[in-house]
């Protein structure tokens, strides 16, 4: 018996055999993927212009960063757009996927429905939704008219929603300062939320078919009115998946571009710089004339110290009142 | 809900019935109500795409793209744009579509008629270079899948049969990169590719993709349920590793591997980031950046950026009517990293 056939015995692999299978992925990954993530976290102490390193610069980036209010309205325009799609999105998708529960007949039509703009293309989503969006020819100020409403800028609008609706309630009280998010991102976050809407629908489906049916026989059997039966079964049963969908969506907010860059503007992150999100910042400021990547790089980390965070922080907070 | 009352259901009454007739009443139409939501953009992408330029300035706008027709010489009728209408003196100001002089006409002999302009999608096809994006999006994407399919099996029969020192480690790096979203890592990334000169070529959009660390993770997940029994067996008897792999895991794996194929070539499809990064000339550029290039320079033609928009997403929507189970699975297993 050889050493090769003694190790087979002992199903222990060689490590030469092994490394065979993992090189085609493992060269890739640590290419690709290990060394750009190690780097985007160098990189950010150094001056880095067209792809040329031009010296250490310690936290200077980091200090030119958090003095841009370019930057922290970036931020600010993010957490207006996180906190307008993610409770909508997922208020609306649990809605329709607790009706789609109740044992409807054609079932697969509304789900293959509700998940078509999650295989359509963004770009193709955002170039229609803008034209929907159009301010003298869309289809959106045509109904609004149609029900007797006025036209809106829509993508176009720099005011905030809080500032127009005091402004056309006559609520001279509002502090001049509390604009919130404009309209034009509002439009933005209506998209974003038309095209996951099907994604989460289906991943609450699927929680909510994981449901023995027997608890929902018992709480029938006490006599349980519907809401009960929501609240008191459904609810805290269906926390895993609401917790995931909550998180998934989240992280997938934080990092929007394509939207903005499609759908706003010139110059994209318009109008008056009120939809510009951190990504875009960090794509202007790495890839424009005039960037710099050591520059982008702070700002990428400090993108991925927030998702990671609030990641935490989820499941911190999340995992007490789930129920497995 | 079954359709036999069960006998301890002591609520039944004419109300209760009632009641629930009227709730599942407005279950319907609450759902009904998202479908026309989600149905519309798409139908008015259509609509608009098959307009002419005139007609998309109209406002209220048509549902139906309508032609206008007026009365010829001949007796016959000619598409005509109409420019204005006096309705005092009930006439219209007409040009004929295929040129000519303005002329005026009475308003009751210019007719509506529905006209799909399909020749919109032609304009569109060749305004831009499309057929040079679509052929780079297609060759990127099979390069990807058939790349991803092999690294993925490999490695995860590496991570799920081999025992060999830090594979769990190893394992734990790999996937807490599939954590780190991709806008952390893209400005390093263009470096590397600057670096191997690969900026503007098909290795930027194919070589970084060629692994894909979720379908490692989803095959070596699916590789561990198969018996160890069979893997000692069929070693024993002498068949090679990599046999074992190719002639029963893989085959045993057909739903996964259908998996990760459908949410690799939808990703790669639609990929926009990272292609719009790393490509700057249309010989190499796919189609999601070439699409978004169309719109930004047309600006106006709401017509051809339709149309186009339409073209794009055509080969994946008509995918997904085929294939609509599996696509929706595919993606939703796709999106459980965390």
């Amino acid at each position: 018996m050889t050493w090769l056939e003694r190790l087979k015995r002992k199903k222990i692999m060689d490590p030469v055999t092994a490394a065979l299978y993992l090189v085609p992925a493992g060269v890739i990954v640590v290419v690709f993927r290990l060394l750009p993530i190690g780097s985007a976290f160098l990189l950010s102490f150094f001056d880095v212009k067209m792809g040329r390193i031009r010296g250490f610069v310690g936290l200077a980036q980091y200090a030119r960063l958090f003095q841009d209010p370019t930057f922290w309205s970036s931020l600010g325009t993010t957490a207006y757009y996180v906190v307008g799609v993610v409770p909508l999105s997922l208020f609306l998708s649990l809605f329709a996927a607790v009706l789609l529960n109740q044992k409807i007949r054609t079932l697969g039509f509304y789900r293959t429905v509700y998940f078509l703009p999650v295989v359509t293309s963004l770009v193709a989503v955002s170039m229609v939704w803008k034209w929907i969006f159009h301010p003298r020819l869309g289809l959106l100020n045509y109904f609004l008219q149609f029900l007797g409403g006025g036209s809106l800028q829509w993508l176009e609008e720099p005011r905030g929603i809080f500032e127009m609706a005091a402004a056309g309630l006559n609520w001279s009280w509002w502090p001049d300062g509390f604009a919130g998010p404009s309209l034009a991102l509002i439009a933005v976050i209506v998209v974003a939320i038309w095209r996951g809407i099907g994604y989460n629908i289906v991943i609450f489906l699927a929680g909510l078919q994981n449901i023995p049916d027997q608890y929902y026989e018992a709480a029938r059997i006490d006599g349980a009115n519907p809401r009960q039966v929501f609240w008191k079964v459904t609810w805290p049963l269906l926390s895993p998946t609401t917790f995931y969908v909550l998180l998934s969506t989240t992280i997938v907010s934080f990092q929007v571009f394509t939207q903005i860059y499609l759908m706003t503007g010139p110059p994209v992150g318009g109008p008056m710089g009120t939809t510009k999100v951190i990504v875009y910042y960090l794509f202007e400021k790495g890839f424009d004339a005039g960037g710099n990547m050591g520059y982008a790089s702070a700002v990428a980390l400090i993108l991925f110290g927030i998702i990671l965070t609030l990641t935490l922080v989820q499941r911190r907070i999340v995992e007490r009142r789930v129920y497995y | 809900m079954s359709k036999g009352t069960p006998r301890h259901d002591i609520e039944i009454n004419a109300g209760y019935r009632a009641r629930r007739t009227l709730g599942r009443v407005g279950v319907y139409a609450a759902l009904w109500v998202g479908i026309i939501i989600m149905i519309v953009p798409f139908f008015w992408m259509l609509s608009t795409s098959l307009k002419s330029p005139i007609e998309i300035l109209q406002f209220p706008p048509t549902w139906i793209p309508t032609g206008h027709f007026a009365q010829a010489e001949d007796g016959g009728s000619i598409e005509v744009y109409v420019i204005s209408k006096d309705r005092t003196a009930g006439t219209a100001v007409v040009r004929p579509v295929d040129g000519g002089p303005e002329l005026t006409v009475l308003s009751s002999e210019v007719i509506d008629r529905a006209r799909l302009r399909f020749s919109n999608y032609v304009d569109a096809w060749n305004e831009a270079p499309f057929a040079r994006y679509y052929f780079n999006t297609i060759f990127v994407t099979l390069f990807v899948v058939a790349g991803v399919l092999v690294t993925s099996s490999l490695a995860a029969y590496a991570f799920a049969r081999m025992k060999f020192w830090g594979r769990d480690n190893i394992f734990v790096v790999f996937l807490s990169m599939m954590m780190v979203p991709q806008p952390v890592y893209i400005v390093p990334s263009y470096i590397v590719l600057v670096k191997l000169g690969w900026i503007d070529t098909y290795q930027a959009l194919i070589i970084p993709w060629l692994a894909h660390i979720f379908s490692i993770f989803l095959l070596r997940q699916h590789f561990k349920t198969i018996p160890n029994d069979l893997y000692d067996a069929a070693i024993i008897d002498g068949c090679s590793r990599f046999a074992f792999l190719w002639r029963i895991m893989l085959p045993l794996s057909k739903a996964v591997l259908v998996a990760v194929v459908i949410f690799t070539i939808v990703g790669t499809w639609n990929s926009f980031l990272w292609p719009l990064v790393m490509t700057n000339t249309p010989e190499v550029r796919p189609l999601q950046v070439g699409l978004a290039r169309f719109s930004q320079e047309q600006g106006t033609s709401h017509e051809l950026m339709m149309a186009a928009a339409a073209f794009s997403i055509a080969p994946l929507i008509v995918a997904y009517f085929f294939a609509q189970k599996q696509i929706i699975q595919s993606l939703a297993t796709s999106g459980m990293k965390s």
